[in-house]
C-alpha cells in the first residue's frame, strides 16, 4: 500500500517537472519566435 | 429546483487525503469535451483571415485545450456531490474517492491562470480575454449558477462551449468578426438537441441528481419539440458563413444536407415513443458538429 503511494507519487512529481520544464521550454520557444518579429 | 440537490459533500477522498495520480489528473481535463473544443478551436483559426506563425498557432490551440481541461477540472469539483449519483459521472477521480477535491480546484485555476497568461504573452490579448471569458462563463453562469437552476442551463451555458472558434479567429486577426459569430452561434444552437438528446435517454439519472434538465422538467414531449426547434434554427445559421463570403457554395451544400440529416434524425425523435432516436441523433450530432468544422476548413483550404 505504502509502495503504491510512494509511486504515485513519483510519478505525479515527474508529471510536475516535466510540466516545468515544458512551461521553460514554451516560453524560450515564445521568446525566441517573438524575437524574429512573428505575429 | 436548486433546493432539490443535494449539495451535501460527502467527500469521502477529502477524509481519506487522496492524492489522485498522474492518470485521475488528466481524466480532470475532460479528454473527450477537449477534443471537440480542440477541434472548433483549429477551425476558427484555420478559417480566418491571415497568418499566423505555427508555432504560435501551435502555443494558441494548446492554450484552448489547457483553458477548457481547467474549466472542467473547476467543474468536476463543484459537481461532485452529484456526480456521485449519476453512473455516467460516479467513476470520475473526486467521487470515485480517488482525489483531495481541493487539489482538483489547484489544479484548475493554476492551469486557467496559466492558459490566459500565455495565450496573452504569446498570441494576443483579445484571445486571453476570450478564453478568460468562455472559462469564467463555463465555471460561474454554466456550473455554479445555471445548471442547477433552470431547464435551460445548456441553452445559456452552451455559450460556453461556443467560444473556441472565436477564440482561435481572434488568435490570428486580432478582434471579433461576424464570421467568428456565426461560428459561434452554431455550437451555439447545436449544444441544445445535443444534450437535450442525451437527457432524453439519462433523464432518471439528472432527476436523481437534482439537475433540472428539461425532459426533468418539462417532460418528454416538450424536450422532443424543443429539440425539432433547434434543429430547424441550427440549418440556416449553419449556412451564414456562405452567406458573408467565409466558405464557398460547397460548404453551404455540405452544411445543408448534414443539416436536413440533422432536422430528420429531431423529427425521428418527436416521432420515436422509445429511446432509439433519441440515442442516434446524440450520436450524430457529434458527427454533425466535426463535419461542419471540417467542411469550413477543407473550404478554406481551397479543397473544395
Amino acid at each position: 500500500m505504502a509502495d503504491d503511494s510512494t509511486k504515485r507519487r513519483r510519478a505525479k512529481n515527474l508529471a510536475i517537472g516535466l510540466t516545468v520544464a515544458g512551461l521553460c521550454l514554451l516560453f524560450y520557444i515564445i521568446t525566441i519566435v517573438k524575437m524574429t518579429g512573428a505575429r | 429546483m436548486s433546493d432539490g440537490v443535494a449539495h451535501t459533500r460527502t467527500d469521502a477522498s477529502a477524509l481519506a487525503g487522496a492524492s489522485g495520480s498522474v492518470a485521475d489528473f488528466v481524466a480532470l481535463l475532460k479528454p473527450r469535451v477537449m477534443s471537440l473544443v480542440v477541434f472548433t478551436g483549429v477551425a476558427g483559426l484555420m478559417t480566418a483571415p491571415g497568418q499566423l506563425h505555427p508555432v504560435l498557432a501551435a502555443i494558441a490551440i494548446l492554450c484552448i485545450a489547457v483553458g477548457a481541461g481547467a474549466a472542467g477540472a473547476i467543474n468536476m469539483w463543484y459537481d461532485r456531490d452529484i456526480d456521485a449519483l449519476m453512473s455516467r459521472t460516479r467513476d470520475r477521480p473526486i467521487p470515485a474517492g480517488r482525489m483531495d477535491p481541493d487539489e482538483a480546484l489547484s489544479f484548475g485555476i493554476v492551469l486557467s491562470i496559466a492558459s490566459v497568461t500565455v495565450m496573452a504573452l504569446a498570441v494576443n490579448f483579445a484571445a486571453a480575454a476570450l478564453l478568460a471569458l468562455s472559462i469564467a462563463f463555463y465555471v460561474f453562469v454554466y456550473t455554479m449558477w445555471l445548471k442547477r437552476s433552470t431547464p435551460q442551463n445548456i441553452v445559456i451555458g452552451g455559450a460556453a462551449g461556443a467560444f473556441p472558434p472565436m477564440i482561435g479567429w481572434a488568435a490570428v486577426t486580432g478582434d471579433v468578426s461576424l464570421a467568428s459569430l456565426a461560428m459561434f452561434a452554431i455550437i451555439f444552437l447545436w449544444t441544445p438537441p445535443h444534450f437535450w438528446a442525451l437527457s432524453l435517454f439519462r433523464s432518471g439519472e439528472y432527476a436523481r441528481a437534482g439537475v433540472p434538465m428539461l425532459p426533468v422538467v418539462a417532460g418528454v414531449r416538450e424536450t422532443k419539440r424543443q429539440i425539432v426547434f433547434y434543429s430547424l434554427a441550427l440549418l440556416p445559421v449553419s449556412l451564414v458563413p456562405w452567406w458573408l463570403g467565409v466558405a464557398s457554395i460547397f460548404y453551404a451544400i455540405g452544411a445543408g444536407v448534414l443539416g436536413l440529416v440533422f432536422v430528420s434524425g429531431a423529427v425521428a425523435v418527436w416521432r420515436d415513443s422509445g429511446e432509439t432516436a433519441a440515442k442516434r441523433l446524440f450520436g450524430y450530432s457529434i458527427v454533425y458538429l466535426f463535419l461542419i468544422f471540417a467542411l469550413l476548413m477543407f473550404d478554406r483550404a481551397g479543397l473544395s
